[in-house]
């Protein structure tokens, strides 16, 4: 049926893209959410999920109850779901997609019998083709002798078949764990010397180092938990300026935090963690390599242990008239060089708040005095005109456009010098070489 | 006695160097244009001048540099001295507000030596640290016919003289040229020619 078709019988039809990546996602999330029933949760097929909750359905106070609080909360979430609950995973199949409820114990024929043969999960055309035989329902396909069904429509319907009886055993495979970066090393005696300490950390970081290259990640945070005897525990972080699972470059960073602990009586656990990890896949190692930058990015981890990975910053070039707006200053750990640098005009090295000074008229003034120096102008060049962008609020151009003169004084100074011609003033905002 | 300015520009290798004046940027700058490795420059983050990257741009690639900003001045030293020492950066830019001492300024040296990297630390007037190897002073200067004419000096120089060149910079080349004392040409010379 196409769409237009759609909707003349319902006039309120609204269409959306299918979007089947975001709704693997999303079951994913659901078969997390479903580890609050029972510990074993897998997939089935595109839409449903498959909980193995022998033994735990007592928790909750039994299965009707367990199915109910199941209902109840997806449904708050705005989910509609169809659920079942038998002894075999082709039972509850059946009653999920066809009927609703609880087959008795031991005897899921009871439940599945007059539901359709297509509960079967059988394919098209052997669920056409026993329809066409006269055979509509499961009881009536189980009644049937098996040699026959087996001869006409194969071993696929008898093992299904088989399978929601409970006859053939079925399993069910549960997603597997994300993977855990978390190492630890209980020490039968404690230790407090830090030569020690660092022993033990390079001992777990190879393992760790181990774990996240059979994942292909990198750690970018790790934490160091040091447990003391009197069960106090204390905690080194390090940061990372680049993904990175080599313990060689890593133990280093670990030196400085490290040798502030305190070991009070003797550290008797030592538990190594990456806290945030980031794909980094294997490269291939070519003798032209892109970019390396090793020891440089070592350099930013060490330094950003220190003040603060945000605080080493790098320059990248902004799109903007506006000379404090012309570059943006990005943490250097979390941003790569890109972008040209175009430089228009002349533009100051350094750049200040505007400082005001005294001066009247649009002219540059003859006289100057700036941060109690006095400066006697030779040369002005000028003027060029900035507006502010209206499309941002910037506090500091609210006096409106500017009219910027490079200043040379007759001492040697060289001024970036701006005038506001709407709300007369000069100010002083930059220095050139 | 003039000496050429190659012999102390760029700046001796594995140690720590010194300039004052109101032109230390520049000459920071110029400086940093010279390195093939990356630089870093170091600054406390309360200060409220910037350098701007479009304005040494003609200088130095600004993806070439990178910024560090301490608390105050004894992160800006620790983080010269591991930057120093690391060798990652070729030159390291350390700009201070208050004179450090003799221990101080001995470890840069140590750590500049040990990384094998240039270290130069831009001071306010009259504060050196004794254990620099040379100190500029760096003033601009005014010229008629050019606007990037600059004096450097050195005012203090552990191995050599002190000495002082007029220098201006040519945007095409990207190079410190250094101008000719117009008084030391011979009067003789000057009346024939």
């Amino acid at each position: 049926m196409g769409f237009s078709d759609a909707r003349a019988f319902c006039r309120d039809l609204q269409s959306h893209p299918a979007d089947p990546v975001g709704d693997q996602k999303f079951l994913h999330i659901l078969a997390r959410w479903a580890k609050r029933y029972c510990p074993w949760v897998g997939l089935d097929g595109a839409d449903g999920l498959v909980m193995d909750v022998t033994g735990s359905t007592h928790l909750l106070g039994g299965e009707p109850r367990m199915l109910h609080d199941i209902h109840l909360r997806l449904k708050r979430a705005g989910l509609s779901v169809r659920s079942g609950i038998a002894d075999t995973r082709g039972a509850a199949w059946a009653l999920a997609h066809y009927g609703e409820g609880i087959a008795p114990q031991d005897q899921p024929l009871d439940a599945i019998g007059p539901l359709p043969v297509a509960a079967l999960r059988l394919d098209e055309k052997s669920s056409v083709g026993l329809q066409r035989l006269g055979v509509r329902s499961i009881a009536e396909l189980v009644a049937l002798p098996r040699a026959t069904v087996a001869r006409r429509f194969g071993a696929e319907v008898l093992l299904r078949l088989d399978q929601a009886t409970g006859e053939q055993a079925e399993h069910v495979s549960p997603l597997p764990d994300p993977p855990r970066y978390q190492v630890r090393l209980t020490l039968p005696d404690p230790i407090g010397l830090e030569a020690d300490v660092m022993a033990g950390t390079g001992r777990l970081l190879e393992k760790l180092c181990e774990k996240l290259k059979a994942q292909e990640m990198g750690a970018r945070v790790l934490s160091l938990i040091l447990r003391r005897v009197d069960k106090e525990s204390q905690e080194v972080e390090v940061r990372l300026a680049r993904p990175l699972r080599d313990p060689l470059r890593i133990l280093p960073l670990f030196e400085r935090g490290v040798g502030a602990i305190d070991a009070g009586f003797g550290i008797d656990q030592l538990r190594l963690v990456a806290t945030s990890v980031e794909p980094l896949p294997v490269q291939q190692m070519t003798h032209s390599q892109g970019r390396n930058d090793d020891k440089l990015d070592d350099l930013i981890s060490r330094i950003g242990n220190r003040i603060g990975l945000e605080n080493v910053q790098r320059f990248l070039p902004a799109d903007s008239h506006i000379p404090e707006r012309s570059h943006i200053i990005a943490p250097a750990a979390f941003s790569e060089p890109s972008g040209s640098w175009v430089a228009l005009r002349e533009r100051p090295i350094q750049l200040f708040p505007p400082e005001p000074i005294v001066g009247t008229g649009p002219a540059p003034p003859r006289h100057l005095r700036w941060r109690r120096m006095s400066f006697r102008v030779e040369r002005a060049t000028g003027p060029e005109r900035i507006a502010p962008e209206w499309w941002l609020t910037d506090v500091n151009w609210r006096s409106g456009v500017r009219d910027y003169w490079k200043v040379e004084t007759k001492q040697g100074r060289r001024l970036w010098l701006f005038y506001t011609p709407q709300t007369p003033g000069w100010f002083v905002q930059g220095q050139f070489p | 006695m003039s000496f050429d300015l190659s012999t102390y520009f760029p700046l001796q290798n594995k140690r720590v160097h010194e300039v004052c004046g109101s032109s230390a940027f520049s000459f920071a700058f110029a400086l940093a244009g010279q390195q093939q490795a990356s630089v870093l420059w170091i600054r406390e983050a309360w200060l409220p001048e910037q350098i701007n990257p479009v304005g040494f741009s003609p200088y130095i690639n600004p993806h070439k540099l990178l910024l560090a900003k301490g608390k105050d001045q004894i992160e800006v030293l620790a983080t010269a001295e591991e930057s120093l020492r690391s060798g990652a950066v070729g030159l390291t830019v350390i700009e201070l507000t208050k004179p450090i001492g003799l221990t101080a300024g001995r470890r840069l040296q140590l750590a500049a030596e040990t990384g094998k990297s240039t270290g130069l630390c831009i001071l306010p007037d009259g504060m050196g640290s004794n254990a620099a190897q040379t100190r500029w002073r760096c003033e601009p200067v005014f010229d008629a016919a050019d606007s990037t004419l600059q004096r450097w000096e050195i005012i203090k120089n552990k191995s050599g003289t002190l000495t002082a060149w007029n220098v201006r910079w040519n945007a095409e080349t990207r190079r410190i040229i250094v101008v000719s004392e117009a008084g030391e040409r011979p009067v003789s010379q000057g009346a024939s020619g």
